[in-house]
């Protein structure tokens, strides 16, 4: 006699616990193995793109602290470029320079939160995570410092940045990035030599090069893969091109690999921090911008490497002052294209480790 | 050994004075015999409880050291009283009960994992002599094993009456994970039983001149990675991953309900301590300090390395969990039967006249136990345990835009 067995349709979110926000999945079981898998955006969805057609283009900084609520500078970046290129505004060097210094701490802190959460959504009891957000804390009190902000910082302006550094953040930066590339040793010989971690990552979820490229996924997921694609080396904004870093890139494009190429980033951003510091010159931090800009017609589109992938804003001006297109590229949401792909034939701890690889807050997918 | 501090025989102590006051008023027998078995069972009571609290406590404000924070601090000293300020607030929560789920089944679930979980106590030697256990059974080990697998029905039955499908997955997951772990852990005991000849818990303790863990150090390994793993703990917690299936079988439980699970939880950690220093740390033995003290020394020392592994350690996944044990634990506790019953054998045939105690055997053993462990990963790697190779998979991953051709490049 045959068994018949039905399949066993399971609902993961929208409120679950490492869904990180109101992700849903809805993922057909046979017994623990995956299936089918479909999942749902939009629980977060708050019509930020139409809202923003409504707005100067000053206020709308403030949105994008929201996007990804993690990394506010990096969204305020890619957000404040594409203005500059829209309205023609030339950035003085020391902006510059203190841009590419908050966004490589903002991509530190982010990794170490990515990291961590990844760790605690493979089972371990909180610990890891606790240790990275110590470092993250010190960041955080670093960016405190200069925009008095923990969170949704709004601190880039259209032409430079809203306050210059205090005369403590640069020893408190460089007694960071002097003890950083230790306790990155630290946790990836913790992490990275444990059994089980590999047992659980390594040749799970693997995402091929040409699917990766195909479904236009960025950042470390893409790297990972084995592409040698960052948009700082690529089509270097900012300043770049002035300093001397690598390019992690993966083999396979499991999780392993993710989880590799973001202790490898934090370690790079921790040489163009050093180089920065090194390089940064006085000078003005904000362009003369008129307070209610008004671009000309036309259109533009920016892109920055945040820490999931290309981050772009594409702007059309009809000569308003609001902008009358506000279009995000997201890189979170095209990296979360690829989940069923990469997760079917997988059972359920394998699904929650490969969307916690995949690294997404859904402030950014939903938008 | 007449000190107060001996708390252990005033258990004793108290049973039998209280038996014999009751004898000499003229009760009949068979009541003298149920109100000896009532006082033996609140003072088995009083000592689980004390403890149980203690370990949450400890729980707590270890994992937070773990973890850089200071954990609980509030409730009275070192934040002793957390445990009760946790148990007043699980008391005054609703009870919720799932719509269609079954609520007979709902209600019992709790019960029999309680109970199942206290059972357990009655063989356990917390003292010296037949009057340090509460039923010293000639069949002791054999009762725990019996008692300690009941507990599986409790998590089938609340995974099933919860009407809950992660709650299901993870009472499915108990049962495999808890039945194919009691098959090694089994074998485990057996090497202890073969070198005492008997299976009475305080014969057991009786024979131990040295801890067992020195003649059995594969048992003892095999029996502790079982015990994790029987005790839904990190990084063998597949039944109640939070991450994966949100709390597991108990998903649906609140209240009071809730409360039964997360003690009788705490209660087999404590019976498991309690069995691991029994067999393996020659239980309530120790030198110059009283019984009491080496026992709660020993039995603490076995819980806080039970917290160190779930504050360091990642959850495996359950074909892995599975995988480790039908082809890694279970030959090797079969090998460790076999070796234990010829040293045995050898031992009673030839060598009892040399010395009152085979000390050769702990070199002998430990030199096995260390040679199988990594002949035998070698072998599980290849039986397909362990982490993938992913050198095949780079293979196919090369062609197209890989690791050697570059794609878009700078």
């Amino acid at each position: 006699m045959e068994l018949k067995t039905q399949p066993f349709v399971l609902n993961i979110g929208p409120s679950h616990p490492s869904t990180h926000g109101v992700f849903r999945m809805r993922v057909t079981l046979d017994g623990e193995v995956i299936v089918d898998l479909e999942p749902m955006f939009g629980y977060l969805h708050r019509g930020m793109e139409k809202l923003a057609e409504g707005r100067t283009y000053t206020q709308n900084i403030p949105f994008t602290d929201r996007l990804d609520y993690v990394t506010p500078m990096l969204n305020n970046l890619a957000y404040v470029q594409a203005v500059e290129k829209l309205a023609g505004i030339k950035v003085p060097e020391r902006a510059e320079y203190l841009r590419v210094i908050m966004s490589e701490m903002m991509r530190i802190a982010k990794h170490l939160l990515s990291i961590g959460f990844f760790t605690n959504d493979l089972g371990a009891m909180m610990t890891p995570l606790l240790y990275m957000w110590r470092e993250r804390e010190k960041l955080v009190d670093l960016f405190e410092m200069v925009c008095g902000q923990r969170l949704t910082f709004n601190y880039m302006r259209i032409g430079g940045v809203s306050h210059d550094i205090p005369p403590e953040f640069l020893p408190a930066l460089k007694k960071f990035l002097k003890e950083m590339p230790g306790f990155i040793d630290e946790y990836d010989q913790l992490l990275a030599t444990n059994e089980v971690l590999l047992m659980r990552t390594k040749g799970v979820g693997i995402l091929p090069a040409d699917v990766a490229i195909n479904a236009s996924c960025s950042g470390p997921m893409l790297r990972a893969s084995g592409v040698k694609w960052d948009i700082r080396k690529a089509d270097p904004y900012l300043v770049y091109d002035r300093f001397d870093f690598d390019i992690p890139i993966g083999t396979v494009g499991d999780v392993y690999d993710r989880y590799r190429v973001r202790i490898e980033e934090m370690r790079q951003s921790v040489r163009i921090l050093e180089q920065a510091i090194e390089q940064l010159p006085q000078g003005d931090i904000c362009a003369k911008v008129p307070n209610l800009l008004r671009p000309p017609k036309g259109e533009a589109y920016a892109r920055v490497e945040s820490q999931t992938g290309e981050l772009g804003f594409y702007l059309v001006s009809d000569g308003s002052i609001a902008p009358y297109r506000w279009r995000v590229r997201s890189p979170e949401l095209l990296n979360l294209t690829v989940l069923r792909e990469i997760s079917l034939g997988w059972k359920i701890a394998d699904l929650i480790a490969i969307f916690a690889s995949i690294d997404i807050a859904l402030g950014e997918v939903d938008r | 050994m007449n000190h107060w501090y001996y708390f252990v025989d005033l258990f004793a102590k108290v049973r039998t004075t209280l038996v014999e006051w009751l004898q000499s008023v003229d009760l009949p027998s068979s009541l003298i015999i149920f109100i000896d078995s009532i006082i033996g069972i609140i003072l088995i009571l009083l000592f689980v409880f004390p403890l149980v609290m203690l370990f949450i406590w400890m729980e707590r404000r270890f994992i937070a050291r773990f973890q850089l924070r200071p954990g609980p601090n509030r409730c009275g000293p070192l934040g002793l009283f957390q445990p009760v300020a946790d148990a007043i607030k699980i008391l005054v929560k609703e009870l919720i009960m799932p719509a269609k789920g079954d609520s007979l089944v709902h209600w019992i679930a709790p019960v029999i994992m309680f109970f199942a979980a206290l059972m357990i106590f009655a063989v356990f030697p917390i003292g010296k002599g037949s009057m340090g256990v509460f039923a010293d059974l000639n069949i002791g080990i054999l009762y725990v094993i019996a008692i300690g697998s009941l507990g599986v029905i409790g998590i089938f039955m609340a995974g099933w009456a919860s009407n809950n499908k992660y709650s299901l997955i993870g009472a499915m997951r108990g049962v495999a994970q808890l039945i194919s772990y009691e098959v090694p852990m089994v074998l485990a005991i057996v090497g202890v039983v073969l070198i005492v000849g008997s299976l009475q818990m305080s014969e057991i303790v009786g024979k131990q001149t040295v801890p067992f863990i020195l003649l059995q150090p594969l048992g003892f390994l095999i029996y502790f990675i079982g015990a994790i793993t029987e005790l839904n703990r990190s990084p063998m917690d597949m039944i109640e991953a939070d991450s994966e299936i949100v709390a597991g079988y108990f998903t649906e439980y609140s209240g009071m309900k809730f409360a039964m699970f997360y003690l009788a939880e705490y209660i087999n950690t404590l019976a498991i301590a309690i069995i691991v220093t029994t067999l393996f740390l020659s239980g309530w033995k120790g030198p110059f300090l009283p019984v009491w003290f080496w026992f709660v020394f020993k039995v603490l020392a076995v819980f806080l390395f039970l917290l160190w592994m779930r504050a360091t350690l990642i959850r495996l996944r359950i074909d892995q969990v599975m995988a480790f044990s039908w082809k890694f634990l279970l030959p090797m506790a079969l090998i460790n039967v076999f070796i234990t019953a010829g040293e045995v054998l050898v031992w009673d045939t030839w060598m009892s006249g040399w010395t009152s105690f085979p000390w050769p055997f702990i070199f002998v053993n430990f030199a096995i136990a260390a040679v199988l462990i990594i002949v035998w990963a070698k072998v599980f790697f290849k039986l397909g345990g362990g982490r993938v190779e992913v050198g095949r998979l780079r293979a196919r991953n090369s062609q197209g835009y890989g690791a050697d051709s570059q794609a878009p490049v700078s």
